[in-house]
């Protein structure tokens, strides 16, 4: 520190704390009203405290669902975002990491073709080729299945950069050292690159599961079926425009139990997303 | 920077690279070039024939009033949220730097916004401000404030701006925070030495030195705004009231869903495609020459 004052330092705390209040508030409200009922939410005049329906709301928002408008329960579409989540994050790790180490460890003709091609792909998020995306997975027979709410999404280039980056820092000296022990690209592969990358898949995974869990506009188009629904779409369903018949505390719980898988994932896996953040960016 | 020692295998590399350009070509490029070539069509009622009629869509684009208003509506949410979230995220990421104590816990406390999905952020900031039962929207009212984001476009648009803001404070904080960081100590200290105050040494040490992590991180929330807070539209507004939070992404999926209009849904997302490859080419020019003063 250059000087010590007192005063400021309490003054830091403070705005830090303030920022924090402002930040939490809406979820702690959250909170609260998924432990209150339908009754008390409705009129207007919700306590600030913890009601007594915790287990019940949960317990039907999780195996039972809404009354009205969306009967799916809540941990089916849970298990929808998750197998979404973990496909996304699984499978571009692989098929860019493997991607990569082609790029970077062989010569070969086209390799900076190939290497544009995938580059470019960083430039157009998937919503501005929502329609005819929607069209080509219609026609592949893909609506209303896994692989149609996750490939898609893997197309594109952040996860292949990422890994690119990483590898030019591996020093020549480990694949001449394998060279001389007469082992082959794969072997090199396996026995050197995977074991070095680890923190850098790690660091991925963190940032594309948030990625794969929070998406919206993709599946809000291609899923139609209600046993399909992920979370972040089904809890919008649930509120109707009529707000007399949206049952908030349901609303709220499903609010509650949507951020809490990858909420968890970035405090506990903290070191990993912070580098993944800064270094998919660069 | 190239690799010195290499494999000279011939067909390796390709089939390592074979699942990679399967799915880019089939889920990138190719529904690319169908937007693209979309834009120039126009296509019956019933979808049964086409007609190519080159720049008409875009013509009818930019003379369509609600096309113009998705602009102005998407430039207002952008700069609002940019300087919003920019500046508060500033301010903190100032005071976790001051090394008090507990930097890591304020950290831990602050960052976690980012994994909440933002159709999620939208339903929390809905429920707050919800007319008739939201608690925030009942202080208002007692205030004497006539708060109904339902039917007055101006409060609508202050919702889905608080609620894209509170979401993108977390990543601001977690870059401005890294950048604060990386700043020589050596160099504050010379400055205190030579008198400087906290102050002055903000603007003309600190500042200058933060400038390209700034300047990237308007670049990005700039994208942020544009797709990513979708979600918190569609489920705070949908768009209303009277189109007043209509913005350019909306009106893409809108118009080509609902309004089942495709050639001027594809032509739109031409026009985008376009502003995204323009952000990012000045994001690569300025981010890369390290803008200092």
């Amino acid at each position: 520190m250059v000087e010590n004052r007192p005063l400021a330092n309490f003054i830091a705390h403070a705005i830090l704390w303030l920022g924090i209040a402002i930040v939490v508030f809406p979820v702690y409200l959250t909170f609260i009203a998924s432990t209150h009922d339908a009754t008390v939410i409705a009129n207007g005049e919700m306590p600030l405290t913890p009601g007594p329906n915790f287990f019940k709301t949960y317990y039907q928002t999780l195996f039972v669902g809404t009354s009205g408008t969306v009967r799916t329960p809540v941990g089916m579409m849970m298990i929808n975002s998750l197998i979404m989540a973990l496909s996304i994050a699984v499978g571009k790790i692989a098929i860019s990491i493997i991607s990569s180490f082609a790029v970077v460890y062989f010569r070969f003709p086209l390799r900076m073709a190939f290497f544009w091609l995938i580059f470019i792909t960083l430039m157009l998020p998937v919503e501005v080729r929502i329609y005819p995306t929607y069209a080509i997975v219609a026609d592949l027979g893909l609506l209303d299945t896994y692989a149609g709410l996750s490939v898609p999404l893997i197309a594109s280039a952040t996860a292949t950069l990422f890994f690119r980056q990483f590898f030019l820092t591996i020093p020549d000296e480990l694949v001449e050292a394998s060279k001389i022990d007469g082992a082959g690209p794969l072997r090199f592969f396996w026995d050197t690159v995977v074991p070095l990358s680890r923190t850098n898949m790690a660091a991925l995974f963190v940032i594309l599961f948030i990625y794969g869990w929070n998406q919206y506009l993709w599946p809000l188009l291609i899923t139609t079926s209600g046993d399909m629904q992920t979370i972040v779409i089904g809890i919008k369903k649930m509120i109707t425009t009529a707000d007399a018949l949206t049952e908030w505390q349901i609303v709220m719980a499903t609010a509650m139990l949507a951020m809490l898988p990858p909420v968890t994932v970035i405090v506990l896996m903290q070191r990993w997303f912070v580098k993944g953040l800064v270094e998919t960016e660069k | 920077m190239e690799k010195r020692a290499i494999y000279n295998n011939k067909l390796l590399p390709y089939l390592l690279l074979t699942p990679q350009m399967i799915v880019v070509l089939v889920f990138f490029y190719w529904p690319a070039s169908q937007a693209i070539y979309q834009s120039f069509l126009l296509e019956d009622a019933f979808g049964l024939r086409s007609d190519f009629i080159w720049f008409e869509n875009f013509v009818e684009l930019f003379q369509d009033p609600s096309y113009g208003n998705a602009f102005v509506v998407t430039a207002i949410f952008s700069t609002t949220v940019a300087a919003l979230s920019l500046s508060s995220a500033l301010l903190l990421a100032v005071m976790a730097d001051r090394q008090i104590k507990g930097t890591g816990i304020y950290k831990t406390l602050l960052i976690w916004p980012y994994a909440v999905a933002p159709a999620i952020a939208g339903v929390l900031w809905l429920f707050m401000f919800q007319p008739s039962l939201g608690v925030v929207a009942q202080a208002l009212r007692k205030l004497g404030i006539d708060w109904n984001p339902l039917l007055n476009g101006n409060h609508a648009m202050l919702l889905v701006v608080m609620a894209a803001t509170w979401k993108q404070i977390s990543y601001n904080f977690l870059f401005f925070l890294a950048g604060l960081q990386s700043i020589p100590r050596s160099v504050i200290e010379a400055a205190a030495i030579d008198g400087a105050s906290s102050t002055r040494r903000f603007w003309t040490i600190i500042f200058p030195l933060l400038s390209p992590t700034a300047f990237f991180l308007l670049v990005v929330n700039v994208v942020y705004v544009f797709f990513d807070t979708f979600g918190i539209i569609d489920s705070v507004t949908g768009g209303g009231p009277a189109k007043a939070t209509e913005t350019l992404v909306y009106k893409v999926f809108f118009d080509g869903r609902l309004g089942g209009n495709l050639g001027g849904s594809a032509a739109q997302s031409v026009v985008m495609m376009v502003i995204v490859i323009g952000l990012t080419a000045v994001q690569f020019r300025y981010v890369e020459r390290k803008v200092h003063y």
